[in-house]
Parts: structure tokens; C-alpha cells; sequence
């Protein structure tokens, strides 16, 4: 066959495309995939939630805040704009916009922690175009920071403002570093991950244990025997804009 | 092919001094880049309330001027409208320009630009973003097979291969779905009141088809300036006709939304448009953008309007550039950010870009001129060479 140079990088152009969208077919066909077994000491559970006790939480305390940022690694950039945390306190007005009267002085200076609610629905990980961000089978919303791009479309699309994008090198920010846990580069998102790294370990989250005061509980919300399912029948209990549909799994007891 | 591409390389002294300027404003964006993959986007003027700004804003908008072809595309395809035909492939190959420039806007704006394939590697049907993609790529594809030939047959003076008009047939429905796409992006997130509403998508299109062609409208005035070819007074005049028609809907479609928020009195709904007319709780950064934007709305539906100054050369080209202008404040930076303001706590922060993040942007639109003035160029010697 004689081919002449347009003809050349004609089928050779074809072929080019050919070859790159040849990764599509994965949307297609799903193939089997190798399974991660959990440990024997692993905690489980078939939904993780979280019960903040508004009434127990001291005003002033950042234990819970200092556990969580030691135990992951989170830089303390000193930067507002630039910020990234993974628990923090806000007021009730933050936590609950739209939700508050003029006339509420007793919750006005009272803390709210907030952190990612690991919705039953989560918008961030229905935008991510890189499934970098994905949802287990036990309600935790994860983070892979070795796939994601840092496009930022999940923090457009969190209704709670829980995610934390690298805007610069987060490592000279750290004091001391955990080796049991990943430091992350610039450019990826990050947030709370529930401590799925403990809990495969058989421990609690680092913030629950570090609450001297009960205000944070944490277990399976499908069990009606959990502690956190009896903490929601002791009070009033809210999560945040639940009208989003986002099914939030962090509670709060007013 | 390559002796077409051979005329980029012949011109006049003002051609090669346009593309020195164009590439020392590309090697200056560029020098900023390097320096924004060094330190990150805190280079930037954005923030974890303001996750976005300035080059998704541009991005948007220019899908807007990408998918505004079809305005010369479909009256000349499916109508028949033969002034048209002088000037479809100026409306294409500004496509193509905008298109590229719509992947360099998004990998500028990407934490880990390394990663970019993973959006391939991982594709995710779930994310607009995957879909944004797959309609960019193939608009690009498209635009370019289509434009291409059809100037190839134009210069062999024969009638473009049959194979070709099927193409355009799909190009047609295809830039809609890039810009509703686009919008779609934005419109489907919980809790972004501006964003977060049925009508962004009509909204993104009725701007982008009078952004478009305005564009186009100055683009031929200047090739007929500075060359030896006419797009003729007729398809310009066309054009404006597009154009007076989109900018009223564009205007009124935003009356829609001032109306809905104003009058149900919704917070989520009235504070991005306070914060960005008005400002809020003391923030008011966009404020005379935004005002300048209107005036320049006014500026151009008036001299729009009125069939003597459409019809003057000068008047029209003032309301083209207002219309340019006005609808690049705001989509290609008002819309972005009030979607973030006020924040998921109900604060404010405010964003503005800085001179770094500006320069890349200028180095971005630099790119995207440069591929325009060598396609064009090469168009223009075709047309000049076969003497229309």
C-alpha cells in the first residue's frame, strides 16, 4: 500500500484519538477490582455519626481542635483567607444561618463545633470529576490526595464550608509532624475524614477522646443501642440545613 | 494543508509587530505562571470563602463566546442566509481560539495542573465537569475539521466534501449544549442562591450570543480595516440585528432575577445581588464594577436601539464594544464571586484578583489572539487570493 505524508498523519491522528479515549469504556464496563478487607480491631459500623452536646461544650476549649489538627497534620497556615482546618468553632448564628432570632443572648456567645457532616448525600463528592473524593459504605467522605487535581469544585459545592484547599506548601507550617498520618502538598483539597486511619486502628476519632467534657460522641446511627442514638432523643437536636437535602450525619443538641 | 498554513508565515511589518506583542504578553503571563506553580494559588487574590474568581469567570465567559458561532453558523447552514457565508468561517475559527482559551483558563485555575488527565483516567459521568470536557473537546474538534475544510475547498474554488455538512448539522445543537453545560456547572449546587437557579442557563446563553457576535462585529470591522478583504455590510448589519435581540433578553432575563429576589424579599436570594450593587455589611469591592456595567447595558441597548446609530459604522462599533465589555464584568468576574458571597457562615469575605493572577489572565487571552490572528490571517489571504 502506498501512503503518502497527509495520508500517514491522517491515520495516524486517528489512531492518537483512538488511544485516548480508549479509558472510557471504563465508565462502560466496570471490571472487578481488588477488595480491601478490614482489620480484625477495626471498628465498623453501616453509618458513622457524629452528636455535638451544645450544653456540655466549655467556651474556650480547643481541645478537640488541637487533637485533630496534631493527629492529621493540619498546618497552621495564619492566613484566614488561606486557612485550612478540619474541626473549629463558630457561633450558633454560623452554624445555623437564617436559624437565629434577635433575641437569643443565651446561645449568642455559646461555641459550635463544626466539622464535614459526611452527609448521606454528599454534593462535594457528586461534583468531583476525578471520584478524588468518594463516599464508603459505612457514611465516611473521603479524601484522595494522590488523585486529586485541585479544581475546587467540591468547596463550591459544600453548603457547609468544611473544606480546606493547599493554596501554598502546607509542610513548613507544621510544628511537629505525625508519621502515622500523610502530609498533604499545595494544590489539594482536605477536610475531616471522620479518622477512618483510627478507626481501622479500633480507636475513637481524635477529637472525641480529646473532649474532656462529653460534648462529642460518635457511633453508629443505625444501631439503636449506640450512645449516639440515645443522645438524640435527650434534647432538641439540629443539623445544619438539612432543607439542602445533603443528608448531614454530624448532630447537634441545642 | 501546509501550504495553507504557509500564509501565517507571510506578512506585513504591523502583522509580525501584533504577534511580538501578543507573545511578549504570552511570555509575561507566563513568567507569572511559572511563579503560581511555584508558591500556589495563594499568588491569587482567592480564599477558601472565594474559591473561585477571575480565570473560572473568564473560562465561563468564554464558552459564551465559543458557543456564539452558531449565531452565523445556523442562519447560514439551516437559513440560507447568504451574507452570512462570507463570514462563517471568521465565526468558527473564533471558536476554536475560544475554546482553547476556555482549557487554558482551567488549567490555570487547577491546584495540581500535573493531574489534569486524571479527569480522563477517572472519567466520572457524575460531574458536570466530565461533561463540560467531553463538549469542549468535541466543539473544539469540530470547529476546527469544519473550518478548515470548508476554507481548504473555498481557496480550490470547489464545494466543501459532503461529509462536512453533516458536521455543521452537529455543531448547531452542540454549542447550546457547551454553554448550558457551563452553566449547568454552576446552577446545580446546593446553597448558591445566585447560581443556584433555572433560568442561569438561558441566562449564560443570551449573554454569550450577544457577547459573541459583538465580538465578531469588531473583529470584521478591523480585517476590513487593515486588509484587502470586506466581510460586507450586510452581514455585519445582520449581526447586529443578533445582537440588539440577545442584549435585550440578556438584560431581561436579569430583570427576572432582580425581580424574584427583590420582591419575595428571600436573604439567601437579595445578598449577592446587595453585596454586589450595594455591597454588604460594609463590602462593596464590585460595586463600581458593577454600576459600570450597567451604564455600559444602558450605553449599548440605546445606540442599539436606535436603527440610525446600529447602522453607523462608528456608533455600532461603540455599542459593540459596550456590549463586550458590560457582559465581561459581569459573567467573567460578577456571577463567579457573588456566588460565594456571603459565605456558608453568612460572613463576607471578599475576593479581588491580584496583578499576577491579571497577567496570567492577559497571558491567556494573549494565547487565544494569537491562534485568531494566524487563522484568520490565513483565511483573509485565501479570501483576498480568490477575490471575493
Amino acid at each position: 500500500m502506498k501512503m503518502n505524508r497527509r495520508d500517514f498523519l491522517r491515520t495516524a491522528g486517528v489512531w492518537v484519538l483512538g488511544v485516548g479515549l480508549l479509558p472510557l469504556t471504563d465508565v462502560l464496563a466496570q471490571g472487578a477490582r481488588p477488595q480491601v478487607l478490614p482489620g480484625r480491631e477495626a471498628l465498623s459500623a453501616a453509618r458513622w455519626a457524629m452528636v455535638f452536646d451544645s450544653r456540655r461544650c466549655r467556651e474556650g476549649c480547643q481541645d478537640c481542635i488541637l487533637a485533630c489538627h496534631r493527629v492529621h497534620n493540619v498546618p497552621d497556615i495564619g492566613d484566614v483567607e488561606e486557612e485550612v482546618k478540619w474541626i473549629w468553632t463558630t457561633s450558633y448564628e454560623g452554624a445555623f444561618p437564617g436559624r437565629q432570632h434577635d433575641y437569643i443572648d443565651g446561645l449568642r456567645s455559646k461555641p459550635f463545633v463544626v466539622l464535614c457532616n459526611h452527609c448521606a448525600n454528599p454534593s462535594c463528592v457528586r461534583v468531583c470529576p476525578t471520584r478524588a473524593t468518594f463516599k464508603r459504605s459505612d457514611g465516611i467522605v473521603m479524601m484522595d490526595y494522590h488523585r486529586c487535581i485541585g479544581c475546587r469544585y467540591c468547596m463550591a459545592a459544600c453548603p457547609y464550608g468544611a473544606r480546606s484547599f493547599n493554596f501554598r506548601d502546607p509542610r513548613p507550617y507544621l510544628d511537629e509532624v505525625n508519621p502515622d498520618y500523610p502530609t498533604r502538598e499545595k494544590g489539594v483539597v482536605e477536610k475531616c475524614n471522620f479518622c477512618a486511619e483510627r478507626l481501622a486502628a479500633g480507636i475513637p476519632p481524635a477529637c472525641v477522646e480529646a473532649c474532656r467534657d462529653g460534648a462529642l460522641a460518635f457511633g453508629d446511627i443505625e444501631d439503636p443501642g449506640s450512645e449516639v442514638r440515645k443522645l438524640l432523643n435527650s434534647g432538641h437536636v439540629l443539623r445544619r440545613k438539612p432543607e439542602l437535602g445533603t443528608g448531614p450525619q454530624v448532630y447537634y443538641i441545642v | 494543508m501546509l501550504t495553507m498554513l504557509e500564509k501565517a508565515f507571510t506578512g506585513s511589518r504591523r502583522y509580525w509587530a501584533w504577534l511580538l506583542l501578543l507573545l511578549i504578553l504570552t511570555g509575561a503571563g507566563l513568567i507569572c505562571y511559572l511563579w503560581q506553580l511555584d508558591r500556589g494559588l495563594s499568588i491569587t487574590g482567592l480564599s477558601r470563602d472565594v474559591s473561585w474568581g477571575l480565570y473560572i469567570g473568564q473560562f465561563t465567559f468564554l464558552v459564551g463566546v465559543a458557543a456564539s458561532a452558531v449565531m452565523v453558523v445556523l442562519p447560514y447552514y439551516l437559513h440560507n442566509i447568504k451574507e452570512f457565508g462570507r463570514i462563517a468561517i471568521f465565526g468558527e475559527f473564533l471558536a476554536v481560539a475560544a475554546v482553547v482559551m476556555c482549557v487554558l483558563f482551567i488549567l490555570v485555575d487547577l491546584g495540581k495542573p500535573s493531574r489534569l488527565l486524571n479527569i480522563v483516567l477517572y472519567p466520572s459521568p457524575n460531574s458536570l465537569m466530565f461533561w463540560d470536557m467531553v463538549a469542549l473537546s468535541g466543539y473544539l474538534l469540530l470547529n476546527l475539521v469544519i473550518g478548515w475544510n470548508v476554507l481548504e475547498s473555498e481557496r480550490n474554488a470547489v464545494p466543501p466534501p459532503r461529509w462536512v455538512r453533516p458536521l455543521v448539522y452537529i455543531s448547531i445543537p452542540w454549542a447550546i449544549s457547551i454553554h448550558t453545560v457551563t452553566a449547568f456547572l454552576y446552577a446545580g449546587l446546593p446553597d448558591k442562591h445566585y447560581w443556584f437557579t433555572a433560568i442561569t442557563a438561558a441566562r449564560f446563553l443570551a449573554s454569550a450570543f450577544a457577547s459573541g457576535p459583538a465580538l465578531l462585529i469588531l473583529l470584521c470591522l478591523l480585517v476590513r480595516r487593515f486588509t484587502r478583504f470586506d466581510p460586507g455590510r450586510g452581514a455585519l448589519q445582520k449581526l447586529a440585528t443578533i445582537v440588539t435581540y440577545a442584549m435585550i433578553v440578556n438584560v431581561l432575563f436579569l430583570g427576572f432575577e432582580l425581580f424574584t429576589a427583590l420582591y419575595s424579599r428571600v436573604p439567601g436570594h437579595v445578598h449577592s445581588f446587595e453585596y454586589l450593587f450595594l455591597g454588604l455589611e460594609g463590602h462593596g469591592r464590585l460595586v463600581p464594577l458593577m454600576w459600570t456595567f450597567v451604564a455600559l447595558a444602558v450605553v449599548a441597548l440605546v445606540l442599539l436601539l436606535n436603527p440610525r446609530t446600529r447602522a453607523g459604522e462608528t456608533t455600532l462599533a461603540a455599542a459593540c464594544l459596550a456590549v463586550f465589555l458590560s457582559i465581561w464584568i459581569e459573567k467573567g468576574l460578577g456571577f463567579v464571586v457573588a456566588g460565594f458571597i456571603p459565605n456558608a457562615f453568612g460572613h463576607v469575605s471578599e475576593y479581588w484578583p491580584t496583578l499576577p493572577e491579571a497577567l496570567i489572565s492577559l497571558g491567556v487571552w494573549s494565547i487565544g489572539f494569537l491562534i485568531l490572528t494566524v487563522f484568520y490571517k490565513i483565511a483573509v489571504t485565501v479570501k483576498e487570493e480568490v477575490g471575493q
